[in-house]
């Protein structure tokens, strides 16, 4: 059985961060293994730019972004397993991977750092009825074929879902001469960034339709048209406000799910609310020595955060195996997400943390003039005052050393807003 | 010329055609669409009942049971994922008892062995996830599940393997009747010769009975809409969950499926026979009416919804026998549930009563067993292992969700009867059936089928016809 120190699962952004940092950190003996034949995960069918600004503090494309990591992995002396798949891990961390190179093989590792970012809602996870032809794609589906395959899905297209990939391919599907009849958004406010709504849709004149819905996909073969309808509070369809728009595509960019197979099968916690593992400030779950980083812990906004969190995970992973931490009890207090926040990662702090831990959450609506309150046992620790707030946009605060100090597992953080 | 023409591969024409190959007659397997299983068979609750429902008497009671028994050795012939799991009729109040002991009364009249009504511990000991109200339930040990899809697709292989002649895209217009035979004439203006007929045509069996000038097949065809869950949902129900039938039908039922998923419906609607879509209302009553039987349902774990066809017939049964108007004809028609399980009984019955009819002896050179290639997800670790150092296609997985190797994909693509459109690859090896629905997988499925079947990938379609994939190349 092959035996590695640390095993990183998938060769996106998140897990060669995390490599790279575990690398820096002193560990010697990394694998990566990534199933597409090339690194980078989804960054590299993401043509457009906008990533790097937060950590490179420039503006490149998703594929720039992911090369920069691909090229400082050269020369670490790093593993790279391409087109393999782990099929399993046990929770003593004994992978079974599958390549077409080396058949079926069994690697055992002393650490895991789970980074299998996340996978689109289709739209069978909707219930949208109608018939069932073809031309329904999840914009990430359709980005793939104009990006990687270099053919159009369609002709013209309605977009359900103003996430970030439905605002590209809006524009993308645009300027390769296509028409996108609008960009339906369930919600009152789009779930996408600010800065793509401007860029991708208004630049173009594309029509965002809020607290609108596709309630029936018409055609037998081919797609003829949806019926969009306007909802009523509780987002249900209001009877009357149907309208037919004549489309041979639609797209959907209605949310990512954390691709937690592998996790659930091993028994790790996971969390209702982001649908990735519940963990620690190293980024470690339930399972010692299990770490996960990325999309595959919670949906990031941006690329860079990504990379922050894989760092983190990079080093918790190094100093797990530094300490020979495996029989040593962990013990941590809970962070929770109070009114207004929708989720708070990481849930947990280590009660032995010396260092600033950033805690990353989303809020549940859009707020306006709402301040920040992070609080320790129900005190006030910090209040920051902000006037807009979006669900679409991550958002952090920091825990300072002092407020950490003799910390016990009695103890609990709690981020919450005050809407005024 | 042929013995006998059977117009529809549907889970129905395909055991015809199977039992008549066990003869000495000469078969050809006609099929309207791209692929077979594109009707009502294709979509449907998967389940092999037991036979307590039915009228006893009828040609569903008969053939149901004989089917239910039938199908173990079926399945281990051909290859077909089946679960002998049985089911449960559950009954929530003091007049639903009374349902179970009229339903246990026909089964035994039926023939159907094993049948028991249970409560208390028994019955929350087998499911304890089963609503609370519940209060007694039908236990029917011999009933199952079966993957519909390898049902129809093994048994027509089986057929070809054993000489039978599978033709798709051949959409019967007319049907000439002379002294030696019969001229089925297609859409695309091909011909067929045939001594017989079968009516095997599901939804569209009158419009078929038609072209012969028989005017008795009375169809309305009934849709039935159905959620499929995430395989996370599979261990809700551990036999097949039905309520107590009401004038509206069989009503919902909860079933897992052979594949590990998670299964509820259907609902009733009379429609058209090419009406498949789906309403938000149904679903939603679906759901709810599920609920009943396993309060824990969580929507969020829904991966699909889908509606089926049932051919029913107005006189209320299979209407399997020779046709009155006409001698070449045989009718398998108004096969409506419980059609799946009763189709290798349609099948035997069908082929003894041609047989008598035409007259064939038996062949000594008939085999069974079709051959084929298991799925890269189904065998045991060893064994992949194998596979993927003697094959390395085995070793690429292309279907994440579902673990599907490109191995599995081009076997599906040089079978007896190979896939040649995406859902007809995701019917055979299961590529964009699971939890992202395609999303990842289903341009890799695209690129394997232009490739091998030599075409641009603008060429490929979901399911046939002007289901086209993509509209153009970028403009370069």
């Amino acid at each position: 059985m092959k035996k590695v120190d640390l095993l990183i699962v998938g060769g996106g952004p998140a897990g060669m961060g995390a490599a790279l940092a575990a690398h820096e950190a002193g560990v010697q003996n990394i694998l990566i293994v990534e199933r597409e034949k090339d690194l980078g995960g989804i960054l590299r069918q993401c043509i457009h730019t906008g990533f790097g600004l937060q950590y490179f503090k420039e503006t490149l494309s998703g594929t720039e972004y992911a090369d920069r990591f691909v090229k400082l992995l050269a020369g670490t002396g790093i593993e790279v397993r391409l087109a393999s798949m782990v099929l399993d891990i046990t929770p003593k961390r004994a992978a079974t991977v599958l390549s077409a190179a080396d058949g079926i093989e069994e690697i055992q590792a002393g650490a895991v750092i789970l980074a299998m970012g996340c996978r689109e809602r289709p739209r069978g996870a909707l219930n949208i009825p109608g018939t069932r032809p073809a031309g329904v794609y999840t914009a990430g589906a359709a980005q793939k074929y104009v990006n990687i395959n270099g053919y159009m899905p369609g002709k013209t297209a309605v977009i359900l879902g103003s996430g970030d990939i439905g605002l590209i391919m809006a524009r993308r599907m645009t300027l390769e001469g296509a028409t996108v009849k609008m960009v339906c958004e369930l919600m009152p406010f789009s779930g996408g960034l600010t800065r793509n709504i401007v860029q991708c849709l208004d630049d173009f004149g594309i029509p965002l339709r809020l607290s609108c819905t596709v309630t029936e996909i018409h055609g037998k073969e081919r797609v003829e048209g949806v019926t969009i309808a306007i909802v009523d509070g509780r987002l249900q369809p209001i009877p009357g406000t149907e309208e037919f728009i004549e489309c041979d595509t639609l797209l959907l960019s209605v949310g990512l799910i954390p691709e937690n197979e592998l996790s659930r099968a091993m028994g790790l916690a996971i969390s209702p609310v982001t649908g990735g593992a519940v963990v620690d400030n190293r980024r470690e779950t339930s399972i010692p020595g299990m770490f996960a980083c990325g999309n595959v812990l919670h949906v990031h906004d941006l690329a860079d955060y990504v990379t922050v969190e894989s760092q983190i995970a990079g080093r918790g992973a190094a100093s797990f195996l530094k300490l020979h931490e495996a029989g040593e009890a962990r013990v941590s207090a809970p962070i929770e997400s109070g009114n207004g926040v929708r989720y708070v990662v990481p849930q947990k702090v280590r009660t032995d943390e010396a260092e600033p831990v950033t805690l990353y959450f989303r809020v549940t609506d859009i707020y306006k003039n709402a301040q920040v309150i992070l609080e320790k046992n129900g005190e006030a620790l910090l209040k920051r005052k902000r006037n807009h707030f979006s669900p679409g946009e991550m958002e952090t605060v920091k825990l300072e050393p002092e407020w950490l100090s003799r910390l016990t597992e009695a103890d609990k953080f709690t981020v919450r807003l005050e809407i005024s | 010329m042929f013995d006998v023409a059977i117009i529809g591969a549907g889970v129905t024409g395909a055991h015809v055609a199977r039992e008549l190959t066990r003869r000495s007659f000469s078969v050809c397997l006609l099929e309207k669409a791209d692929d077979l299983c594109m009707g009502a068979s294709k979509a449907n609750s998967a389940i092999v009942h037991a036979g307590f429902d039915a009228r006893s008497g009828s040609m569903k009671a008969r053939l149901n049971v004989r089917g239910c028994a039938l199908m173990p050795q079926v399945a281990r012939e051909l290859a077909v994922p089946y679960k002998n799991i049985g089911s449960l009729v559950l009954a929530f109040s003091e007049a639903e008892r009374k349902t179970l002991n009229e339903l246990l009364g026909r089964g035994q009249k039926n023939g159907v062995p094993e049948l028991e009504i249970i409560d208390g511990e028994r019955l929350f000991e087998r499911e304890p996830q089963i609503s609370h109200e519940a209060v007694a339930a039908l236990w029917a040990p011999t009933a199952g599940i079966v993957c519909p899809f390898e049902l129809t697709l093994a048994a027509a292989e089986n057929a070809v393997q054993n000489g039978a002649v599978f033709k798709r895209g051949f959409d019967v217009i007319a049907a000439k009747s002379d002294e030696s035979g019969l001229t089925l004439i297609a859409k695309s203006g091909e011909t067929v010769r045939a001594r017989l007929a079968v009516n095997a045509a599901g939804a569209y069996a009158d419009q078929v009975a038609m072209l012969f000038g028989d005017k008795t097949i009375k169809l309305e065809p009934r849709r039935g809409q159905y959620h499929l869950f995430d395989k996370i949902a599979n261990d809700k129900a551990n036999s097949v969950l039905f309520q107590c039938p009401t004038k509206a039908g069989k009503g919902i039922l909860v079933t897992q499926t052979v594949h590990g998923n998670l299964l509820i419906g259907p609902s009733m609607e009379v429609t058209e026979p090419d009406d498949t879509a789906t309403q938000s209302a149904v679903l939603n009553k679906v759901l709810e009416v599920a609920r009943k039987s396993i309060p824990d349902l969580n929507s969020r774990e829904i991966i699909t919804s889908f509606a089926g066809l049932r051919a029913h017939e107005k006189g209320h049964d299979l209407v399997v026998g020779f046709s009155k108007a006409n001698v070449r004809l045989y009718h398998t028609a108004g096969i409506e549930s419980p059609g799946l399980s009763a189709a290798p009984a349609v099948g035997e019955y069908a082929a003894e009563e041609i047989a008598k009819r035409l007259g064939a002896a038996p062949r000594d050179d008939f085999d069974p067993i079709r051959k084929t290639v298991p799925l890269f997800s189904s065998l045991k670790k060893a064994e992949q292992a194998a596979l993927a150092k003697a094959n390395p296609d085995y070793g690429r997985i292309v279907c994440r969700c579902e673990t599907v190797t490109r191995g599995d994909i081009l076997a599906a693509l040089h079978s007896t009867i190979p896939a040649v459109d995406i859902d007809g690859l995701k019917r055979r090896v299961r590529p964009t059936m699971g939890r992202c629905q395609g999303g990842f997988c289903g341009s890799i499925c695209a690129e394997i089928l232009a490739d091998e079947l030599g075409v641009p990938l603008t060429e490929i379609t979901k399911f046939g016809g002007e289901s086209k994939l993509l509209t153009g190349r970028l403009d370069t």
